[in-house]
């Protein structure tokens, strides 16, 4: 059975929300895709997922206050503790094995609720082995940006490239939070913070709602808006310890894209795709996942970047929503704004940045640091 | 031990064992700091309190006094409608004598802690918290009580600008 993305909601992502309860940015980004999908949640819907992390949240078992604003009071509702991907697969098997026809799939980012976001990156850390070095955690990044340049053959100046890319292309999509017209040469000469990465190479919080509405094919149908099949799908976690980590090609993508890949019966993934998303939450993770997802060869990436292939008319259009760094980073709805956002442009509703003709998607996401986990989805519309 | 079982084979371990380095621990204090936007709802509640006063959102579609307020009523999904002021008076619904500090310490004045249906709110809708002015020996399911309020000056906005819910007089 086809499952198709049948409804798409995103709140407008911004630096801070106090006028917003996470309650009622979840309620706000709810009534949107209710409204887009043409459904009532109280009667139409048979399962809700939420994607969350009770640290990020700020308190436990946050499984527990999600009901309320989806419509979901006393109906069969869980949490994924992980990326909004993720949670889009636990749609797609309730919806496969039968058990729903038609399940919503929520993720947030409150980052604005969080005070100390470097202690929460940090008590990530392996509390014996990596713990307690201290120092700040985005060093990390650092470490992986300077093995992936070195390891790949790609240049700090190709990473510039995308900073600066992404950030423009974020002025076209009203949903982004931080466009700006940043030059590669800006970009460059930014601040260094963990050498070889540099201030404007990191993404920055924000942030923002996005729900998906998800449905069997026959409910599909019924549905206001035009289906955008979920072909394939896949995740993965590499090692817990960064040292064991394979920080050229990194594991949670390729394992997650062959996944996906052989769902979608995808056999030469370079060509298969009219669009890509792909996580960069650092300039530098989005070259390295276009070549760990099998879009660019080894040390290829950055000269895609410079021959303009990765642009809104190039071969590959690339993050053209402007990604987690024209956007800003939602945490684990990084995945399922990525997702909503190639729906769109599969639908022809993408607005300003819409790519013409696009009919095949592959989405890729990344939990953040210091996570080594990732999910990928192919999506297409057509019969 | 149970009495079939007198004695477990094995090494018992006590907290002393675990501070003199017997068992290998590692410590960490995580830099975890949040502050919530309270929203819409929840920052006129809190304002409300620091006036004395219970406010409630009122939902026309099912008819409901909701209390706490919300924006949207999560059984008719739909933005709810006006601001309503519910009573400090109410009703106990349920309640526990607590012989147990929040540190599970026995305690010999028990604390009272239950639910109060809050008058003007509608069922299902109402507040926990503690209760004074009333021993052990007086409380009781369906006993008329009223919010303490916190002297002016000492309110912060905060569900603890009550101190406790006491006794109606003539209730």
């Amino acid at each position: 059975m086809k499952v198709g993305i049948v409804g798409v909601g995103i709140t407008p992502f911004r630096s801070a929300t106090p006028e917003f309860s996470w309650k009622e940015l979840m309620y706000d980004g709810a009534q949107r895709a209710y409204a887009d999908a043409g459904i009532d949640p109280r009667t139409d819907v048979g399962s809700f997922i939420t994607c969350a992390e009770d640290y990020y949240e700020g308190f436990g078992i946050f499984d527990e206050f999600t009901p309320d604003q989806l419509g979901a009071v006393l109906r069969p509702m869980h949490t994924v503790g992980g990326d909004g991907i993720q949670g889009l697969a636990n749609a797609y098997m309730q919806i496969q094995s039968g058990l729903a026809d038609v399940v919503v799939v929520e993720s947030h980012s409150k980052a604005s609720d969080i005070l100390t976001f470097e202690g929460i990156v940090a008590h990530g850390l392996d509390p014996i082995w990596n713990k307690p070095l201290g120092g700040h955690p985005n060093y990390l990044a650092g470490l992986e940006m300077d093995a992936f340049l070195r390891g790949s053959g790609n240049t700090a100046k190709d990473c510039a490239l995308i900073a600066s890319a992404n950030r423009r292309a974020a002025l076209l999509n009203s949903v982004a939070a931080y466009g700006a017209r940043v030059t590669p040469e800006q970009a460059a000469a930014s601040p260094g913070l963990w050498a070889p990465l540099r201030s404007l190479d990191a993404s920055v919080l924000a942030d923002g709602c996005v729900v998906l509405v998800v449905a069997g094919e026959k409910a599909a149908r019924r549905m206001a808006a035009r289906p955008v099949w979920v072909q394939g799908i896949g995740w993965a976690s590499d090692s817990p310890s960064p040292e064991t980590r394979d920080w050229v090609r990194p594991a949670y993508a390729r394992i997650a894209a062959a996944m996906a890949y052989r769902l979608a019966k995808v056999r030469v993934p370079a060509n298969a795709f009219d669009l890509a998303e792909v996580d960069d939450k650092f300039s530098y993770k989005e070259l390295q996942h276009l070549e760990a997802i099998g879009l660019a060869r080894k040390g290829q990436s950055g000269k895609m970047a410079r021959r303009g292939d990765l642009g809104a008319g190039g071969k590959l259009p690339t993050n053209v929503s402007g990604g987690s760094l024209g956007c800003g980073n939602v945490l684990d709805a990084s995945g399922l704004h990525r997702i909503a956002e190639a729906a769109l442009q599969l639908r022809g509703d993408a607005g300003k940045h819409q790519v013409d003709g696009a009919e095949r998607a592959v989405v890729q996401s990344w939990r953040g640091l210091p996570a080594a986990t990732g999910a990928v989805a192919v999506l297409g519309v057509g019969p | 031990m149970t009495a079939r079982i007198p004695r477990f084979p094995g090494v018992e371990l006590g907290p002393k064992d675990l501070e003199s380095g017997v068992v290998t621990t590692v410590r960490y204090r995580p830099e975890a700091k949040f502050a919530w936007s309270a929203g819409e709802a929840m920052t006129r509640f809190l304002a409300e309190l620091e006036q004395g006063r219970l406010i409630a959102r009122e939902c026309k579609g099912c008819d409901r006094i909701l209390f706490p307020p919300r924006m949207f009523c999560e059984e008719c999904y739909r933005p709810t409608d006006a601001w309503v002021y519910v009573r400090d008076t109410g009703t106990i619904e349920t309640y526990s004598i607590s012989y147990l500090d929040t540190d599970a310490r026995r305690i010999t004045e028990p604390i009272l802690v239950g639910v109060v249906s809050i008058d003007g709110a509608s069922p299902k809708m109402g507040m926990m918290h503690y209760f004074g002015e009333m021993s052990k020996d007086d409380i009781r399911i369906g006993m008329r009580v009223q919010a303490k309020w916190r002297a002016a000056r000492d309110r912060t906005g905060s569900v603890l600008d009550i101190e406790y819910f006491r006794p109606m007089r003539g209730g």
